[in-house]
């Protein structure tokens, strides 16, 4: 693992990174690389295909008493860098939340295997570095498609590194459940894509463009969670159909209602 | 936000409320009737015990009861509507209706077993905002927000948020594609579309 003096270094080089690429505010998608994206997407595609899809029918099939015991046993062990990145961000309400579900899901909830703490009221308080450096200021940089993780973007892909970095679980839990981390994640990521298989599918097989569609969805999903405001899209060359001359029907171009 | 966009948004604001009649007009309580009424028909078809077949075909009729589709497919079609002619426009927003409604109404099926509660609303530049979250089996509760206005002569949703996910520019996306894959043939798209 990482030793302290070296998360300095890197949390710069996250901000360097993040900062490379600056979009100007209220520009709904910034893809420079749309191209070598676009590979990486049809490499995910063939991924998907081979393996994941067919891996999540298998689990799919499983009885929900089981597969839950996998989510939240990775949902469990994810806590510790959230709390980290509460602190970070001045969430301090967010990361005693997330530390009190840690320790009650991880001794009554049987080494996170269950969630004692949702029926408490103790929701997750999702959040990450990617989060961390919005906080900061950091602007979200180019969108990237990653090969195996999907849409992400460039201030996304240093909050993932920073966050493997920075994660405390090796001084909170025993060496054999930081070695179930990796199997736990994966295996998250395919009953996930399980449960959610309908949706998936006719993203990825049925779209006309399902690149466009994830890269549309992906952004728009990510700055929700991060607090941009939902509705500014209407006063920021977003989606407001009363407002686009060739879009308004009310108006004196084309009136649909005029032939009933 | 840039100096341009801010006066443009300005502009936009001021340039609305000065219309008589214009999306202002809807309040905020009938916007969240309306959505109060669609939420309860949601709910009861879920309840409904009916197959799921069934159910699908209620989703879709339901769609099609509460939903501003003229100005709907409009808007996904884009820039495209301008060199459209009135007959091909009427022949779109039917197939865009069938298309939509049965997309739509199949996304419903996730709703089975869970239920939708209406939370509040508020103004937005184009109408009412109405907020509400879904709780379906086995998730957290999202956010799904309505967007209703009275611009057509009755209060209907012209779009749909799901956690920030806006339905209209996902189906602008959506057509542009198809279109594009079509050489941008707008007689073939709704052919296709009908089809679907």
């Amino acid at each position: 693992m990482y030793k302290r003096s070296q998360i300095l270094p890197l949390v710069f080089l996250a901000a360097t990174l993040a900062g490379c690429s600056a979009a100007p505010d209220g520009t709904l998608i910034n893809d420079p690389h749309e191209g070598a994206n676009r590979r990486v997407h049809d490499f995910n595609t063939g991924l998907d295909k081979a393996l994941l899809r067919p891996a999540s029918e298998v689990t799919e099939a499983l009885p929900d008493a089981l597969t839950d015991r996998v989510v939240e046993f990775a949902d469990n062990l994810a806590l510790p860098g959230m709390v980290v990145n509460g602190l970070l961000q001045g969430d301090l309400e967010g990361a005693i939340s997330n530390t009190f579900r840690f320790v009650l899901n991880t001794t009554i909830g049987l080494g996170g295997l269950f969630d004692p703490a949702d029926e408490a009221g103790l929701h997750e308080r999702t959040t990450d570095f990617g989060q961390t450096l919005a906080v900061w200021g950091v602007p979200e940089g180019a969108y990237i498609m990653l090969p195996f993780l999907g849409p992400s973007t460039e201030r996304d892909t240093a909050g993932l590194l920073v966050d493997f970095a920075i994660d405390p679980l090796q001084f909170l839990v025993p060496v054999e459940a930081q070695e179930l981390q990796p199997y736990a994640f994966v295996g998250k990521k395919v009953i996930s894509r399980g449960r959610f298989g309908s949706t998936v599918d006719s993203l990825l097989y049925e779209s006309a463009d399902p690149y466009a569609q994830a890269r549309l969805l992906y952004l728009q999903n990510r700055r929700f969670d991060l607090g941009v405001s939902v509705d500014s899209s209407y006063m920021e060359g977003g989606a407001d159909p009363y407002a686009d001359p060739y879009a308004d029907p009310y108006g004196d171009f084309v009136d649909p209602y005029e032939d009933f | 936000m840039t100096p341009a966009i801010r006066r443009r948004s300005f502009l936009l604001l001021t340039g609305a409320a000065c219309l008589p009649g214009a999306a202002w007009a809807l309040s905020g309580s009938a916007a969240r009737s309306l959505v109060d009424l669609l939420v309860a028909d949601i709910n009861a078809v879920i309840a409904s015990g009916k197959s799921e077949a069934e159910m699908i075909k209620d989703f879709e009729g339901i769609f099609d009861r509460y939903a501003d589709v003229p100005i709907m497919a409009r808007y996904a079609l884009g820039a495209d509507a301008r060199s459209a002619s009135a007959a091909q426009m009427k022949a779109f927003t039917e197939a865009f209706r069938t298309y939509i409604s049965a997309k739509y109404g199949r996304r419903f099926r996730e709703f089975i077993g869970g239920r939708i509660d209406v939370q509040g609303e508020s103004a937005i530049p184009r109408g009412v905002q109405v907020e509400t979250m879904a709780n379906l089996r086995g998730q957290a509760p999202f956010r799904v927000d309505f967007h209703v206005s009275d611009a057509s002569g009755k209060a209907l949703f012209f779009n749909i948020i799901i956690e920030g996910i806006d339905m209209l520019l996902s189906e602008r996306t959506e057509i542009g594609a198809m279109l594009d894959q079509r050489r941008g043939d707008l007689d073939r798209l709704i052919a296709d579309l009908r089809a679907l």
